[in-house]
């Protein structure tokens, strides 16, 4: 990960120093950087090496019940996870799953800070309980989509469509029926006030005599959406779906807790968690963890990107 | 003429306003909801087509604390406050000298640096939790919840140097170099000048380390057993809870959410500004 941090071209504010720095000059650098150093080494201790770790371990076949069989494979791993139909559904999975969440809880959220953006009678206690669904602990957020709302017999939803419908409403197994969307469903839920919260503040950052200016001037409600709200609040969406690309893609609890990774809805995390703790495949799961990093390299290069020309702007401020 | 569109706009407006409640009572139904289950007993919780007029009661709670039979979870949530407040404590230890050297004094790039926390942000968790693993099997330290305070401080390390960098950096320069020309030296100015300034930054910075470090499952889940359990694995304990046990699982969820759920309420704004690390303000 060193890499992409090296490789992203943000050199905006270097600060002028001559070349050969008298003595008195490179202690004081040093004593400048030296409150960084703790964190840095730190971070670089706690995750970093373990990563070289798990690269190493990739290249070998390696399963823990039988650790006297060890033995260096090269690439073997990778070839074999690469052609490992279900590693490719959970990658498959993977990209499903985050693309979905993101966009639904981003276009919901949207929605959401509209509404949220304007006066009426108790905005405050809306916005609270609107955020409530991000703040319960996440296995907590699965665990009760999974017995209290989906269950069949005596979850909520079939309890409405029994209220509704009479004793002869249709009572779906929704987590078997459709297991993905059953997942997507709760962490749409968890996530949508997230993206709320930061389109909100951006909205609220809005100049409101621009919106005026423009309403004098005979802009219709979809026009100032279209041309002032909309590119305005689009560093915001972006930051929004870096941000919770970044959490999904990870996402382990939702799917832990409410499939078992079973009926097709493992993702990669759930798939590697799988491979090392109950497979005990440590080699396999290496070569995989790996190819999970180089995807995320792939988004996090873009996704610094993005970042960094937020950044850019905050600091020009 | 004016006069009727003001009309129209405000029934339109209360229109709009109806829509807002309207979402967030529905956002709210499924916690409601799960409110209510938690104060019914086991076979009323159970019902089909839900009952309101169930009478409350505490046995949901009390499955919960281990007074009704099974195990107590107050271990579990010993556990999980020790390691999320000593790892939000070790992050305020090195977030803050780094993010100083990052906001107030030229340290060469920068930029760089700060974009290493975050790239670290982005290393998927199960790319070093075998290692880690073998690491903690091989030295004695699985199911300790020390390992647990390491890592949670370096999943939160990146964030609150970010935050924290972009709360020291509302800290005016001016201000400071006249503090240093009237003579005052560092540990002044930091607890005279910045401190006042940045200091509810930091506190939204820990509070969102502490929640971080409490939600978290996964690391708790492979590394610790019966011991270091936290309050999340705990949980999972429910996962395939079958029949009667709904109440005591409503219960158990909003009990571990509780200081979450507190603690997020109270600090909304900071919330939105420190989960955007900074961006947004």
């Amino acid at each position: 990960m060193t890499a992409t941090a090296n490789t992203t071209p943000v050199r905006h504010t270097r600060v002028p120093t001559p070349k050969t720095a008298p003595p008195s000059n490179r202690l004081r650098a040093w004593a400048t950087r030296a409150p960084l150093l703790p964190a840095l080494i730190f971070m670089v201790a706690v995750t970093q090496l373990p990563f070289v770790a798990t690269l190493v371990i990739s290249f070998f076949d390696w399963n823990a019940l039988y650790p006297d069989a060890r033995s260096f494979t090269g690439l073997g791993n990778y070839s074999e996870v690469l052609t490992d139909p279900d590693l490719r559904k959970s990658v498959l999975t993977t990209i499903l799953l985050t693309a979905t969440v993101v966009l639904a809880s981003l276009v919901l959220g949207l929605a959401l800070a509209l509404l949220l953006n304007r006066r009426f009678k108790g905005r405050g206690l809306v916005r609270t309980l609107l955020i409530a669904p991000f703040l319960l602990v996440p296995v907590a957020a699965a665990l009760l989509w999974k017995h209290v709302l989906y269950n069949p017999e005596y979850g909520l939803f079939n309890g409405l469509l029994h209220w509704v419908g009479g004793d002869s409403a249709a009572q779906p197994d929704w987590i078997s029926n459709t297991p993905l969307l059953a997942i997507e469903a709760s962490l749409v839920w968890q996530w949508t006030p997230f993206m709320m919260l930061i389109l909100l503040a951006g909205l609220q950052s809005r100049d409101p005599e621009l919106v005026e200016a423009a309403r004098m001037d005979g802009a219709s409600n979809w026009q100032v959406f279209r041309h002032l709200t909309l590119p305005h609040l689009r560093r915001y969406l972006e930051l929004g779906a870096l941000l919770g690309s970044i959490y999904i893609v990870q996402n382990f609890d939702a799917v832990f807790t409410i499939t078992s990774g079973g009926l097709g809805t493992a993702n990669l995390p759930y798939t590697v968690y799988q491979s090392f703790y109950q497979a005990h495949e440590n080699g396999l799961a290496s070569a995989a963890g790996v190819l999970v990093v180089i995807g995320s390299i792939i988004i996090a290069t873009f996704a610094l990107r993005v970042v960094s020309s937020l950044f850019r702007e905050e600091v020009s401020r | 003429m004016r006069n009727a569109r003001d009309k129209g706009a405000r029934g339109k407006g209360i229109g709009l306003g109806l829509a807002a409640w309207l979402a967030g009572i529905l956002f709210f139904l499924p916690i409601a909801w799960m409110v209510l289950t938690s104060f019914h007993s086991e076979e009323d919780a159970a019902t089909n087509p839900p009952s309101l007029a169930a009478p409350l009661t505490l046995d949901g709670y009390r499955d919960f604390f281990g007074t009704g039979g099974g195990a107590s979870p107050w271990p579990s949530l010993i556990n999980s406050t020790v390691a999320s407040l000593a790892s939000t404590l070790l992050v305020l230890v090195l977030a803050l000298p780094a993010a100083y050297a990052l906001s107030l004094r030229p340290v060469k790039k920068w930029t760089d640096v700060l974009f290493f926390f975050l790239s670290t942000k982005m290393l998927p968790v199960v790319a070093g939790l075998l290692p880690i693993y073998l690491f903690a099997k091989n030295t004695g330290m699985l199911d300790n919840i020390w390992l647990l305070v390491l890592l949670y401080t370096s999943m939160n390390l990146p964030i609150a140097v970010w935050m924290m960098q972009s709360f020291l950096a509302e800290v005016p320069k001016p201000v400071i170099e006249a503090a240093q020309i009237d003579g005052a030296r560092l540990p002044t100015i930091l607890t005279r000048v910045v401190a006042p300034i940045a200091l509810p930054g930091i506190a939204a910075t820990s509070l969102i380390c502490f929640i971080f470090s409490w939600n978290e499952l996964l690391f708790a889940r492979v590394l610790t057993g019966v011991v270091a359990q936290t309050a999340p694995v705990f949980l999972t304990g429910f996962i395939t809870s079958q029949g009667l046990f709904l109440a005591k699982v409503c219960a158990a969820s909003l009990v571990i959410s509780l200081p979450v759920l507190a603690a997020g309420f109270a600090a909304q704004d900071k919330l939105v500004q420190g989960l955007s690390l900074g961006a947004v303000k």
